[in-house]
């Protein structure tokens, strides 16, 4: 086993660790929490896939952003007075028929793709590439993408605002 | 060959071997003989009220989707900080015109104030004075005594 391969294992069994106390645990502070470690060591896998932007993208949005916004969820709707940061299980059978209906179509996908291997070196520097496509080819989505960002900021701060007390 | 990534990956281990050590070295030298005062969050006396996980107030979360947005924006400056050398005035008017679109939604949301921390106002105690003839000469009283 290479050094590559180590560094892979350490970094799936990150992932999967800290899934699993995602999904297990009974107190939805320390899933929260549980889930940054899970974000990291999937931006750890791709580094080791040479996704260098996806990386970077995914530990600053996931990693630093949207785990802000869960653990301030989290917060906001638990109150200390009737304390409920425990989740429970409820509705079982639901959640096993949707769980084997996904997991079927996943590993249906999985089965059923033709993955393509390529021999030729992955490209070293993503980044770059990216940014001269979006800058030259995709310039239209790249100006569009901004005025997505924009719609989901009005969006997001009119409906997260707190009503102004007359 | 160490790729720039296993630099970072080398600073990882490195700064996870840090804490971990120095834990576990504190662990292995110090005398183990906790009480309750010792154990308690604060050792100076003040006796804990309630949980440490408190409700936010709901400004931060406002705070907080406005800061993912322009997050996103920078994953987006990223790439194109990389190659603006190359390409030169005609990405930095392309970028120019992403970020002035944007820029509208920063004014949206000062104008709208989500971005104005109201602080709670503190309360004074307002001290009544009175002016009743007989506390007057009361006081009066006590300064000719």
């Amino acid at each position: 086993m290479d050094l590559y391969a180590v560094v892979f294992y350490a970094f799936a069994f990150i992932t999967l660790a800290a899934g699993a106390i995602v999904v297990f645990s009974r107190n939805i502070v320390h899933a929260a929490f549980a889930l940054l470690f899970a974000f990291f060591g999937v931006a750890g896998l791709y580094v080791l896939l040479m996704a260098d932007f996806l990386a970077i993208t995914q530990l600053l949005i996931y990693v630093g952003g949207i785990l802000v916004l869960v653990l301030f969820g989290v917060m906001l709707t638990s109150n200390t007075i009737d304390v409920q940061m425990k989740t429970s299980t409820i509705q079982t059978f639901p959640a096993v028929l949707i769980v084997a209906a996904l997991a079927g179509t996943l590993i249906g996908i999985f089965w059923s793709t033709d993955w393509k291997t390529t021999t030729d070196p992955p490209i070293q520097a993503t980044a770059p590439k990216i940014g001269e496509m979006m800058l030259t080819s995709y310039l239209l989505p790249f100006e569009i993408a901004s005025v997505v960002l924009l719609v989901a900021l009005v969006g997001a701060a009119m409906i997260a605002r707190r009503e102004k007390k007359a | 060959m160490l790729t720039e990534f296993g630099k970072v990956l080398l600073f990882l281990i490195v700064g996870a071997m840090f804490v971990v050590g120095g834990l576990v070295a504190s662990w292995l030298l110090r005398p183990h003989r906790p009480y309750p005062g010792k154990l308690s969050p604060y050792e100076c006396g003040e006796e804990p009220v309630g949980e440490a996980w408190i409700r936010f107030n709901v400004r931060f979360y406002v705070i907080a989707l406005i800061f993912l947005i322009f997050e996103v924006e920078v994953v987006f400056l990223f790439p194109w900080a990389l190659v603006y050398r190359e390409l030169g005035m005609f990405a930095f008017i392309e970028m120019a015109i992403f970020l002035a679109i944007l820029l509208v939604g920063l004014a949206y949301v000062w104008v709208k104030g989500d971005l104005d921390w109201d602080k709670p106002k503190p309360h004074i105690p307002k001290i009544e004075r009175s002016h009743s003839p007989l506390r007057a000469s009361a006081s009066a009283e006590r300064v000719t005594a």
